[in-house]
């Protein structure tokens, strides 16, 4: 009896020494990634980065036509995503609220939501690349914008139905119609909630590179076109640090270092602004 | 509750915004909310277009062949499916009991003001973009696996007989283990974060009355917590499993792209969607660039089932919550 309750108590103590080893596996790894990125990052970031086009192997140069490119995607990526976004998101936590058809958008909403992000490129590339004939910067803001999609889906909808149902009875009870109730009533008050759907999708597409690898291409040069093949921040990363040359791989872990701080405080400002919603 | 909102289907036209107003603003959200479906119907039908060349010319055999050969055109889809289902594997076999550990840490074993900070970073390494883990793997962690890990897998694992053969020849660093490690990484904030989310609904009614009873810590999670949301567990896993499986740039650093199927695990290997992304912009129009696509529709179709199984048990368990 005494023996068994010994060796209860001492499995409890290794499993549970285990758990607390596996977190501080968990943020060792997290540790020695960043710190990497951070010691291999810094040695070349400096204004250079982003002032200067990419160079050529062994020649001095930067950033700045790859960051450029990636923010005008991203940006344009946004402005098609988060309309159609938050408008299905709408309709699902809305008007189709208990409808057979949203439960089935809902579900493929959640399934996009995790599918690989190779697909979406090779759908775009079939969709845009093929018909159009060449590689361009809209074929990849096609591809990042659906992958906003989902997310800003995901979130409107659960946001929207946190709202109480008596805001909607009240509004209607008075004689708005229901697009002035969601437009004037329900939006206002769940403006935070999508604030931080944008954020987390700008986080995810912000370091996407597979989608980006047969539609936007790359380009060396600097250029507004997004009608051709425009340079972007994760492709030059890619093809510079599988380069042999020191001062590509240098520039490549510049660019990680930028994307992932950019990716690090939009996640980081996402959950501050649901932690305060909570709070309040 | 619904009653209101579905006896008022369009409003009364009245004050700023009428029935037509509200008709066309229901009709603009149905459109946006079908653009989701047309987009998971428009990738299904422009994969199958772009994969039928190769299917029609390979048959089923395209999923039975090693062979990868640009110069005779020769094409299957063998080696590339056994990379991504080992690289998952490893992946799964080590995220899964690491990924429970954090989640059963963060829920019982951490000191409370830590709970959050910890849970926080945790989350953080979900953030990190893949192409990040990429080139980290490349040239860190490859290195320590080519010079520490790997020699010590030969000399140990690899010299006992029957599963010798699995941990055999010169370690390149990169390579299928590489590749399933770096995989693990980025899982286990997944299966971390969604197990500790579960666990937290767990009520705790049960939990007190285990402890009540006598049960040890670590019994009450594995007798009482565990199986009582099993079915999310399951759910959350799958949805790790579907991201692992699809996983592209992480992977494409470390794999080492050879289309074959080595004995080893060790040795270089390729997976589908290292394939794709190594390989789609220098191959050739016709059935190399077809055969890629159909790499392609092969994952669509193996990660859509995966995520759908586990978007069913996560919503089985929403449903039990909500009871």
């Amino acid at each position: 009896m005494e023996s068994k309750l010994a060796r209860r108590k001492l499995v409890n103590t290794v499993m549970m020494s285990l758990t607390t080893m596996a977190a501080a596996l968990g943020l060792l790894v997290l540790a020695i990634i960043l710190g990497y990125l951070f010691i291999r990052g810094i040695s070349s970031f400096d204004l250079s980065l982003f002032t200067q086009d990419t160079p050529g192997p062994q020649e001095p140069g930067g950033l700045r036509n790859a960051i450029v490119g990636s923010l005008m995607m991203t940006a344009l990526a946004m402005a098609i995503g988060l309309p159609v976004g938050v408008l299905a998101g709408t309709y699902l936590a809305e008007y189709g609220r208990f409808s057979k058809l949203s439960s089935i958008i809902r579900f493929i909403n959640d399934v996009l939501l995790s599918a690989p992000s190779i697909i979406v490129g090779l759908f775009v590339y079939q969709l845009l690349v093929v018909t159009l004939g060449h590689f361009s910067g809209y074929a990849g803001t096609v591809a990042l914008s659906i992958l906003v999609v989902p997310i800003i889906v995901r979130t409107t909808e659960d946001v929207l139905r946190l709202v109480p149902d008596q805001l909607r009875e009240a509004g209607l009870a008075v004689g708005v119609s229901r697009w002035m109730v969601i437009r004037k009533v329900i939006y206002s008050s769940a403006r935070a909630g999508i604030i931080t759907g944008i954020l987390l999708s700008l986080a995810r597409i912000s370091g996407e590179t597979a989608p980006l690898l047969f539609t936007s291409l790359s380009n060396n040069f600097f250029s507004w076109n997004l009608n051709a093949p425009l340079a972007s921040l994760p492709i030059t990363i890619f093809q510079f640090a599988l380069s042999p040359y020191d001062n590509w791989q240098a520039l490549a872990w510049a660019g990680a270092l930028l994307i992932t701080i950019a990716v690090l405080s939009l996640s980081i400002l996402a959950r501050l602004l649901t932690t305060k919603k909570e709070r309040a | 509750m619904s009653l209101a909102i579905e006896g008022n289907r369009h409003g009364r036209a009245s004050g700023s915004g009428g029935i037509d107003a509200d008709r066309i603003f229901h009709g603009v959200t149905f459109g946006a909310a079908a653009i989701v479906l047309a987009v998971l119907i428009g990738v299904f039908i422009s994969l199958l277009v772009g994969a039928w060349p190769a299917l029609r010319t390979f048959g089923l055999g395209f999923f039975v062949t090693e062979s990868w050969n640009p110069v005779t055109e020769k094409f299957g889809a063998l080696a590339p499916l056994y990379g991504t289902l080992v690289t998952s594997l490893i992946a799964m076999l080590i995220a899964v009991p690491v990924g429970l550990g954090i989640a059963i840490f963060l829920t019982e074993t951490c000191p409370r003001p830590l709970r959050r900070p910890i849970g926080i970073a945790i989350e953080l390494l979900a953030g990190i973009p893949s192409i990040i883990y990429g080139i980290w793997g490349l040239f860190v962690f490859a290195p320590f696996m080519q010079t520490v890990v790997q020699p010590a897998i030969i000399s140990t694992l690899g010299a006992i007989p029957g599963i010798g053969f699995l941990f055999f020849g010169p370690p390149y660093g990169i390579g299928l283990l590489t590749s399933g490690l770096i995989l693990a990484m980025m899982i286990v904030p997944f299966i971390a974060s969604t197990a500790r989310e579960v666990f937290l609904t767990v009520p705790s009614v049960l939990r007190e009355a285990a402890f009540g009873m006598g049960m040890t810590r670590w019994e009450v999670n594995r007798s009482i917590i565990i199986p009582y949301v099993r079915s999310a567990l399951v759910g959350g896993t799958m949805l790790a499993l579907g991201r692992a499986l699809g996983e592209t740039m992480a992977v494409t650093f470390v794999i080492g792209n050879a289309h074959r199927i080595p004995s080893s695990i060790l040795s270089p290997g390729t997976t589908i969607s290292a394939a794709i992304a190594n390989e789609f912009t220098e191959a050739t129009a016709g059935i190399y660039t077809s055969s890629l696509i159909a790499l392609g529709f092969v994952l669509f179709v193996i990660t859509f089932a995966v995520l759908s199984a586990a978007q069913l048990m996560l919503r089985q368990m929403k449903k039990k919550a909500g009871e």
